[in-house]
């Protein structure tokens, strides 16, 4: 059992930075989540972790343990990859036993290492099969229990589901999630599923051009996004974002997007007061805004007319893609509401943004004010 | 289907639109669509066995036959086959001999070219090191020198480095000339460069998410080398076993040139050897080439599923 630091790391390619002087700190037991979109040097950062990059700068340690000149093999790691990777010349309990064997473990312990590992993921019927014949999901399985059977300090996934379909998917993230519970060990999983990551980090640390954007955990990330970019990556659908500017018309301050006058909540003024006159980008999430018709107290100059473009119902949920009346920039933003909002396309619909949720950054640096 | 195709549901409409009865029609329509394919390939099986069938027809027939008549005469009447041929050339020419001294320079010169070449492929694919993509280059650039030109100085420079001391049981000089593990040497050195091209390419396909694995899992190179490589490249080594084997077993020129030595001597150099001094005996040498061809086919047909394999390996994903 061991935490991890990464120390001002940085990985470089002929040039290209991958990884951008990262510094973060996972304690022990704890599951966290490496997300971003491709490019975003969360493999690399596993991949130096695991011993299987070069470190370029900075340094990385287990526990106590600077490991940038240990071998992967003496990293006390394990490592479930997006493939698998499973040997598909040896049987399953073959490739479980397979690290074991290698360390010298005496003949009995690998058997009961395996058995226990194979029976704790429900495998024990196939231990004698090779990998071409299980299914993706019993793969991904016995992936999973030859890392366990090496009981490391630190356990690394590389994207583990991306291979499964979306329900074995979903089924196999409360798995993972219930065994790290169980196992009390360090588990760094890298995704670029932002669901995967909110679902299943305790903490998610959010990368962007080999840069740590925020790390923090999934309610913080989503209620409070550090910047423009954390803010639009979690949640789905994604955050609507508008350009504007911060003014004072009649003594509260507004932000102005194309002549409309968003009233900023009172709690939020004072922190916006310091930049007004500043171009800002504004930013609202999908749920917060509301059919007027289940809002009948908002003020009449908050209501926002719109025409619907596209309706997406779910049954539990519908996903509205909005043309505002006054153009606000971009085409269309999307509205999430409840099935009892009733709508089609092209029929018309008087929205209200909830202004206590609203999100407002930084147009040069994308950093939130509020 | 019944959705997308509302006629299907109704009998008597499907039957009336529908032109042939296809259970009759598909493998009529297979087969005249076959066909030529299948009798080109046939044609040209035959037309490639004819001189094989003609050695082999010719080795059980008495000389004086073979004097007068042509080969397929022996489908007519009298049927005076023999085995003689091979009662001589096996008895009397120290084929015996040659058949052993084949065996020993092959299997050797076959299993050490095949161990060199896949340390040297593995490293060329998987390990990195300065110079790696370069003397990949300068190994494969090797094909294309003919063996013809480098029979000089590699003549002389075992001539050199002869060691006359004879080897225990099988004889012949420990080194250089008339040497086998001077022959050894030198086949597996000619037969490098393809090896290692096959195998590079081959091993290069192995995903590198399993050796990854395996080093994680504690394995060192020699270890995935080992336990991981060799198990999962299998076909492309059989093939290049085939491939290798065939060439040292027929090879002629080398052999010539350094084994002149009659306790030494391979097949191929006895054969040539009948081949001068029976030049009219020509019964006699259809009978010992036939013997020569007995074990490379013995081979190519035991490992003939890998051989296909090996060659089809990294083209298609298995």
């Amino acid at each position: 059992m061991a935490g991890v630091t990464f120390d001002h790391l940085t990985k470089r390619y002929d040039g290209v930075v991958a990884v951008d002087d990262l510094t973060l700190e996972i304690p022990d037991k704890e599951f966290l989540v490496l997300v971003g979109p491709s490019g975003s040097g969360k493999s690399t950062a596993l991949r130096m972790l695991a011993g299987l990059e070069e470190i370029t700068e900075g340094d990385i340690y287990i526990g106590e343990r600077r490991v940038n000149d240990v071998a992967a093999k003496d990293r006390d790691i394990a490592m479930v990859f997006q493939s698998y990777a499973l040997y598909p010349h040896m049987n399953v309990y073959d490739n479980m036993a397979f690290g074991l064997s290698l360390r010298k473990l005496p003949k009995e312990e690998i058997r009961r290492r395996v058995n226990e590992g194979a029976k704790m993921l429900g495998i024990e019927d196939l231990l004698k099969r090779k990998p071409r014949q299980l299914s993706g999901g019993q793969r991904q399985r016995v992936a999973l229990g030859r890392a366990i059977v090496r009981d490391p300090a630190v356990f690394l996934m590389d994207e583990p589901l991306s291979n499964l379909d979306a329900k074995l998917r979903v089924q196999t993230r409360a798995e993972i999630v219930r065994l790290q519970e169980r196992l009390e060990t360090t588990v760094v999983y890298v995704t670029h599923d932002q669901i995967e990551a909110m679902t299943m980090g305790s903490r998610i640390a959010v990368l962007d051009f080999g840069a740590l954007q925020q790390v923090d955990t999934p309610q913080n990330l989503y209620d409070h996004p550090g910047n423009q970019f954390v803010a639009g990556f979690i949640g789905s659908p994604a955050m609507n974002f508008f350009s504007g500017r911060l003014v004072r018309v009649d003594g509260t301050v507004c932000c102005q997007i194309s002549g409309f006058n968003l009233k900023m909540d009172k709690q939020k003024e004072e922190a916006l007061a310091k930049h007004l006159g500043e171009d800002v980008a504004f930013g609202i999430r999908p749920e917060h805004i509301v059919d007027r018709r289940l809002a009948p107290d908002a003020p009449p100059d908050a209501v926002m007319k719109t025409k619907i473009d596209v309706a997406e119902p779910l049954g539990n949920e519908i996903f509205l893609y909005l043309v505002p009346q006054l153009k606000l920039g971009e085409g269309t933003f999307i509205a999430r509401m409840g099935p009892e909002t009733w709508a089609r396309p092209g029929q018309e619909l008087e929205v209200v943004f909830d202004m206590t949720k609203v999100h407002v950054f930084e147009k040069e640096s994308g950093l939130a004010i509020v | 289907m019944a959705r997308r195709n509302p006629s299907a549901g109704d009998g008597t409409a499907t039957a009336a639109t529908a032109p042939q009865t296809p259970w009759l029609s598909r493998p009529l329509k297979w087969v005249s669509a076959r066909a030529p394919l299948h009798l080109a390939l046939i044609a040209l099986a035959l037309l490639w066995s004819i001189p094989t069938l003609a050695l082999l027809a010719s080795s059980f027939r008495e000389p004086t036959a073979i004097a007068s008549t042509g080969w397929w005469n022996i489908i007519k009447e009298p049927f005076d086959l023999t085995l003689g041929n091979y009662n001589e050339v096996l008895g009397k020419r120290g084929m015996e001999r040659a058949f052993f001294n084949s065996l020993i320079i092959t299997v050797p010169a076959t299993a050490l070219s095949i161990l060199v070449a896949s340390f040297t492929a593995y490293a060329f694919a998987w390990m990195r090191f300065p110079g790696r993509n370069a003397l990949f280059l300068i190994v494969v650039a090797l094909l294309v020198v003919p063996v013809q030109m480098t029979i000089i100085p590699v003549l002389q420079l075992y001539v050199d480095l002869t060691v006359e001391t004879k080897l225990p049981l099988v004889g012949g000089n420990l080194f250089g000339i008339n040497s086998f593990p001077g022959m050894w040497v030198a086949h597996t050195a000619y037969g490098i460069p393809f090896a290692v091209f096959l195998l590079r390419n081959f091993f290069g396909g192995l995903p590198r998410d399993l050796f990854e694995s395996a080093y994680l899992d504690g394995a060192s190179d020699l270890g995935v080398f080992f336990r991981i490589v060799l198990p999962l490249s299998l076909p492309a080594l059989a093939a290049l076993a085939i491939f290798q084997f065939l060439w040292v077993w027929n090879d002629l020129l080398l052999a010539l040139i350094l084994m002149g030595d009659p306790s030494v001597r391979p097949m191929t150099v006895q054969i040539q050897t009948l081949v001068s001094s029976f030049g009219t005996n020509y019964q006699v040498l259809t009978a010992a080439a036939f013997i020569s061809m007995i074990l490379p086919l013995a081979v190519f047909f035991a490992l003939q599923r890998y051989f296909v394999q090996g060659i089809l390996a990294g083209s298609v994903k298995g």
